[in-house]
């Protein structure tokens, strides 16, 4: 049996919380742009960027967008044991340099994903800066990575998996 | 996401999926191009050799800098000056690759099959870049993604080859997996240089190039060997360039879309003029950075996995 750990509503809750945190450090919203970890961290942009906007009074639009696959930067590709993943669209459609960048992911455990999402990053050029929101922290880092945007703490060894709406027709984070 | 082989030998062996696999992988490696900085760490520390016993600068060139994009080292054994020519045997020369720790091994040669010995004899991830008479799978896959690209699709895709069949490792590449994926392939050149039981194959044979060109979505010219005037297998050039030029006016008999491959390189005025090779139609430079693309997605699709270690 899954053990749900967000339900739907505390999920949506939690994106709101975020959102308006970075809207609070990130007034200025030309200078800042939002990226989605592939693939649910994409998702999750997604609605973010509709929370700051509504928060800003701007369109969607308005708010710099981009997607991130971080296959071909793993560090375990040598460990593969079965098939090599399916590399997902990179696409960054704006010269990132000078920008605020937030970088969003679903789950953070050993911080090596977000370690090769910020050498996907620096290939693309020279960010102002770049800060890392999550949904779930469920703690046991391997690198000294942390993120400056929490929507639940929750530490455990188990697999936590992110449900979201777009992809699985439910928001919800359970071990699986 | 992977094919469940060690080695890329043909398109012949390999099924509709894990060609489908291939072709769909090829994108985020093309996406890296467009960026300041155009390599991924992907395969970094590992040894990529190129072993061309014939004459290429194309596809040894694209299969390096498409290693290199992945951030593998690259030793190309030039035939000429190595061991070869003192006559070390290729199991040999491929076993001593492989003592200098080769993972991937590249190997073009004049006999068919030969890829497929060093396969049998080493655990290297051994590509084919062209063997004989027989197969050059990059190319295919090449070919089949910028058909792809273009065209969106393959379910009956008209894809016409012309030129001489009968030597070309690019046409059989290209027929095998077309015919997989669904296209209806045509070929169009003299009977002499056409196998009499390739409509086996699945393929129409025209002899008259401009009665071939009109239903063609695609007309990818094979290059003619000029030796191959020599073995009276046409008449003259005079001749070949009469009856299976791809000129401005054939290509006025087919769809205005119709795409112009050339697997290069080109005899421009001989299978293709040059009017022909430089309009709007020809997508033959595409061809050449698809080919890199391409060989990183195989380069990454062979990756060994830890539990394919002992193959």
């Amino acid at each position: 049996m899954a053990e749900i750990i967000v339900d739907s509503k505390a999920f949506q809750g939690a994106v709101k919380s975020i959102s308006k945190k970075i809207f609070n450090d990130n007034h200025n919203i030309s200078d800042f742009a939002v990226i989605g970890i592939q693939r649910k961290g994409v998702f999750l942009a997604k609605r973010i960027i509709s929370e700051i906007a509504n928060l800003a009074g701007v369109k969607e639009s308005k708010i710099l967008f981009g997607t991130l696959d971080i296959t071909l930067h793993r560090d375990d590709l040598d460990n593969f044991e079965s098939d090599m993943p399916i590399i997902k669209d990179t696409d960054i459609p704006f010269d990132l340099s000078r920008k605020n960048i937030i970088l969003i992911d679903d789950v953070l455990y050993t911080g090596r994903t977000v370690r090769a999402a910020l050498d996907v990053l620096t290939d693309f050029g020279r960010p102002k800066s770049i800060r890392l929101a999550v949904l779930v922290d469920r703690g046991f880092r391997e690198l000294p990575i942390e993120a400056k945007y929490v929507g639940v703490k929750y530490e455990s060894k188990k697999f936590i998996k992110v449900d979201c709406k777009e992809a699985d027709g439910e928001d919800k984070v359970f071990i699986s | 996401m992977s094919l469940n082989c060690k080695d890329l030998l043909g398109l012949e062996h390999l099924d509709k999926k894990d060609l489908q696999t291939i072709l769909d992988s090829v994108k985020p490696f093309k996406d890296l191009f467009t960026r300041s900085v155009k390599k991924a760490p992907t395969l970094i520390g590992k040894t990529v050799v190129t072993l061309f016993y014939e004459p290429s600068t194309r596809t040894r060139n694209s299969f390096e800098i498409a290693a290199k994009r992945l951030s593998a080292d690259v030793v190309n054994v030039t035939v000429g000056t190595s061991s070869v020519v003192k006559g070390e045997s290729l199991i040999d020369t491929g076993k001593t690759l492989e003592a200098m720790k080769a993972d991937y091994i590249i190997i073009r040669h004049s006999l068919a099959g030969s890829p497929d010995i060093l396969a049998r004899n080493l655990n290297a991830s051994i590509i084919n870049a062209g063997d004989g008479f027989h197969e050059h799978p990059t190319q295919g896959l090449l070919d089949l993604y910028t058909m792809y690209e273009k065209k969106k699709r393959f379910e009956g895709l008209k894809v016409l080859l012309v030129g001489d069949i009968i030597h070309s490792r690019v046409a059989k590449s290209n027929i095998w997996a077309l015919t997989k994926m669904g296209a209806e392939v045509a070929v169009s050149g003299p009977p002499t240089l056409i196998p009499e039981d390739i409509k086996d194959l699945g393929v129409k044979v025209y002899y008259d190039l401009d009665e071939a060109v009109k239903n063609a979505d695609v007309v990818n010219i094979l290059r003619i060997q000029l030796e191959r005037q020599q073995e009276n297998l046409f008449p003259s050039v005079h001749e070949y360039v009469e009856l299976y030029q791809l000129t401005k006016e054939r290509l006025g008999l087919a769809k205005p879309g119709v795409l112009i491959m050339h697997p290069g390189p080109m005899n421009r005025s001989i299978e293709i003029s040059s009017d022909v090779a430089d309009s709007k139609n020809a997508v033959i430079n595409e061809q050449v950075t698809n080919g890199i693309a391409v060989r990183m997605a195989v380069l990454y699709l062979l990756k060994k996995r830890k539990n394919a270690s002992s193959n």
